[in-house]
């Protein structure tokens, strides 16, 4: 099946024949060609403000579906524009393929109008880019894209192509095979190392389940959830695997790490086996590596075999999809307990039940009745229920809403956790809904965060995308605050923000067609957010006016051991073995 | 014998040719902090491939670290580790150093004892080319220093495994994997 075209149809035939639905982008000169059959394909463009939105869209598309996003952009500043998305996407293992133009292939190098060397930019930011001059290589280098954004360890893929070959006439043909001679993830899990990892969750007294998001790519909850209740094996979900294993569920500890709970913390500290399933031991969850976890044996399995043994030393690596894994331990420990052995972990089960239920997560409420930050994201939580998805930005509104929400599927929380990219809730929100149009929406965002990427709330209302923001609003950089408040000594240096003055958020709202409702006093929260809840016509931006000296704790302080955790301001928890669970000052 | 100390490694490195793919180790390297001492690349028996040798040190890192970054590049086929006396190793250098006619005499003698080779002479200088592993050259240049050396050029060192088997025979085979569901 090969047909004459010009290069610009058979790129958005390429498209089209990997399945791509949704594009977000902006058109600019050199992918100007491109947008021409693009108003005849059966892919729906959204065209944003900002290549960022558009690249951010694409991510929380692809977390929210698991399907592959997709942006577009012009050479030069459109495509510098994507670098922080990539670089978001590249962080975080995001399936994503992002196509720009560029100038024409004889103009390459002249430091032509809009040239940038978007591909050179680009090469450690992504898993795989691409510079496309002749347009025979079109189909072949999407197809190669799409292939290689999805499969492995998820990422982000570039697609930089030439104008010239955008206007020249030439074959389209797509690719049966694709010949990839140095690029072969190995998914099936070797046996031996099951064997060996079976062998020592048996012995292991103390044993806990470290997941990161790999099991959320990899779509291994079920299988997760078999492993854990079969072993009766505790859990922990990093910040990237919120709602890999249901938050209600008694063996869920919670989230580890800088702000982690206590007992999500101490299972790790005291753990004498780490099962590491697709997570990379980011110096967020372990602090100080030192003194991490010192007495656990570390089983590690993740498809990328460079995260294995990185930043801890490994008893037993399983190179594999987390799937895969997961099952072959499943029926591995099976077969065990069919042999009559089985683990004893109950006394290290009731040691953490005693830890959890001593340090739960909670904070403390302002005594002038203002607004409390943590309790609008509980409620928010509550009302738009476990069957919406929640995004967020970076900072404490994220720490609070990955702490507050109860998460019971995968894919319902979607953030930037490794790039920590302010301005990235609004327009993942956008993407999300996009590719979820039946599912709530909420994006959880600060008053800083929220200025960086807004404009896209003018995308969502013109394309029908009502999604839902709630801009916790604590008129500051409230993350940077706390560490000022805690590091130095209290000197607010180009921190506070003014956003209960400027800007008028419900204003701002209402200018980019959205509704725009206000909330600052704790008796109104549950109707504001109802009353958003039934706006289902267009995007509804909600001003929550919450107190400003509002803290993210547990802390563990950077560069600290997790030992030193302060379950709030100069209280630390104890939960060694031996000692009473205590609070000492 | 091998003149790699024991934080230097040689690895030789097939890759896609295809353009931009030394940028992307190049870059590599740098960003991840580990250290080059040396990079050759060239042509090998496949048209489609290139082959690296390039010598590592690895003080900060480890090796493994090094090959499993190497191994994510899309266009790396393979990387095998060629240290030790199962390999053989050489560098080129090209030296011009100082030679009159009183001096001249005893820098070819040096030359002969090298089994260096004069390429080019003048009537103040001659241009040695010499052939070997770092040691050797290392040598050499130590011999020649007094004479006065006024211009010298290093390759990167090259490196082949001994006997007759061929690192590129198992992994150039095309490797096919279907082509993602064309829709609709």
């Amino acid at each position: 099946m090969s047909e004459q075209m010009t290069g610009a149809q058979s790129l958005i035939r390429s498209l089209e024949a990997a399945g791509t639905e949704h594009i977000f982008g902006i058109p600019g000169g050199a992918i100007l060609p491109a947008y021409d059959p693009l108003m005849d394909s059966s892919i729906r463009h959204i065209l944003v403000r900002h290549e960022q939105g558009a690249g951010h869209a694409a991510q929380g598309y692809a977390a929210a579906t698991g399907r592959v996003g997709v942006c577009m952009a012009t050479s030069g500043p459109g495509a510098t524009n994507l670098v922080t998305p990539l670089a978001d996407a590249h962080m975080d293992s995001v399936p994503m393929v992002a196509v720009t133009g560029q100038v024409g292939a004889m103009q390459i190098g002249t430091d032509a109008f809009q040239e940038a060397d978007i591909r050179g930019i680009t090469m450690p930011i992504t898993k795989h880019n691409f510079l496309v001059t002749d347009p025979a290589d079109i189909p072949r280098t999407v197809a190669e894209a799409f292939y290689i954004a999805s499969t492995g360890r998820p990422g982000p893929v570039l697609v930089d192509v030439a104008k010239s070959a955008l206007q020249a006439m030439t074959t389209y043909a797509w690719p049966a095979e694709l010949n990839l001679p140095g690029y072969r993830p190995v998914t099936r899990p070797h046996s031996k190392q099951i064997r060996e990892a079976a062998k020592l969750i048996l012995e292991a007294r103390r044993p806990v389940l470290y997941v990161g998001g790999g099991v959320i790519r990899a779509r291994a909850s079920k299988e997760l959830r078999a492993l854990a209740e079969f072993t009766g094996i505790p859990v922990v979900t990093t910040l990237m695997a919120r709602g890999a294993f249901p938050d209600s569920h008694p063996q869920h500890l919670g989230m580890p790490g800088m702000h982690g709970t206590v007992p999500a913390v101490a299972s790790l500290q005291r753990s004498d086996l780490i099962i590491s399933l697709g997570a990379r031991f980011d110096d967020r969850v372990t602090g100080n590596l030192d003194t991490f976890a010192p007495g656990a044996r570390i089983i590690h399995a993740d498809i990328d075999p460079a995260e294995i043994g990185k930043n801890r030393a490994v008893d037993v690596p399983i190179v594999g999809d987390c799937r895969e894994v997961i099952g072959d331990l499943v029926v591995a420990l099976r077969a065990e307990a069919d042999a009559g052995h089985t683990g004893d972990y109950e006394s290290w089960v009731e040691f953490l039940a005693g830890v959890k239920k001593k340090y739960a997560l909670g904070y403390d409420k302002p005594t002038d009745g203002g607004l409390s930050p943590q309790y609008v994201i509980e409620r928010l939580g509550a009302i738009a229920g476990p069957e919406a998805i929640y995004t967020s930005g970076v900072g404490q509104h994220q720490m609070w809403a990955a702490q507050f929400i109860g998460y019971e599927h995968p894919n319902t929380w979607i953030n930037s956790g490794g790039l920590g990219t302010m301005g990235f809730s609004v327009p993942a929100a956008m993407g999300a809904k996009v590719g979820m149009p039946d599912s709530t929406v909420w994006s959880i965002d600060g008053d800083g965060c929220f200025q960086m990427t807004n404009q896209e709330l003018a995308t969502c209302a013109i394309n029908d995308i009502p999604i839902k923001v709630a801009i916790i609003n604590n008129e500051s950089l409230g993350m940077v605050r706390q560490w000022q408040t805690l590091f130095y000594n209290e000197r607010y240096s180009n921190t506070d923000l003014h956003s209960k003055r400027i800007p008028d958020f419900v204003k701002l709202a209402e200018a980019y067609g959205c509704v725009g409702l206000a909330c600052e006093s704790p008796e109104d929260v549950d109707a504001t957010i109802t009353k958003a809840m039934g706006i289902n016509d267009v995007p509804v931006v909600v001003d929550f006016r919450v107190h400003r000296d509002a803290m993210v704790w547990p802390m563990v302080a950077a560069g600290t051991s997790n030992d030193d955790i302060k379950y709030a301001r100069d209280m630390a928890p104890r939960f060694d073995d031996d000692d009473d669970l205590e609070v000492r000052p | 014998m091998n003149a790699v100390p024991d934080s230097k490694h040689t690895l030789s490195v097939l890759v896609e040719n295809k353009p931009g793919v030394l940028a992307r180790i190049a870059g590599l390297f740098s960003r991840r902090g580990f250290n080059i001492d040396s990079l050759a690349v060239g042509p090998t028996e496949h048209p489609e491939v290139s082959r690296m040798t390039i010598v590592v040190n690895v003080e900060g890192s480890p090796l493994e670290q090094v090959t499993k970054q190497l191994n994510k590049l899309v266009e790396v086929i393979k990387i095998v580790e060629l240290d030790g006396p199962a390999s053989v190793n050489r560098e080129l250098l090209l030296v011009k150093v100082r030679a009159d006619a009183e001096s001249r005499g005893q820098v070819l003698d040096t030359v002969q004892l090298f089994r260096a080779k004069v390429v080019d002479i003048a009537p103040d200088a001659v241009t040695i080319q010499a052939v070997g592993n770092a040691d050797k050259l290392a040598d050499l240049l130590r011999v020649l220093e007094p004479f006065g050396i006024r211009e010298l050029v290093q390759s990167g060192m090259v490196a082949i495994g001994r006997g007759s088997r061929s690192i590129s025979e198992r992994n150039l085979r095309p490797v096919t994997i279907p082509a993602p569901p064309a829709a609709g």
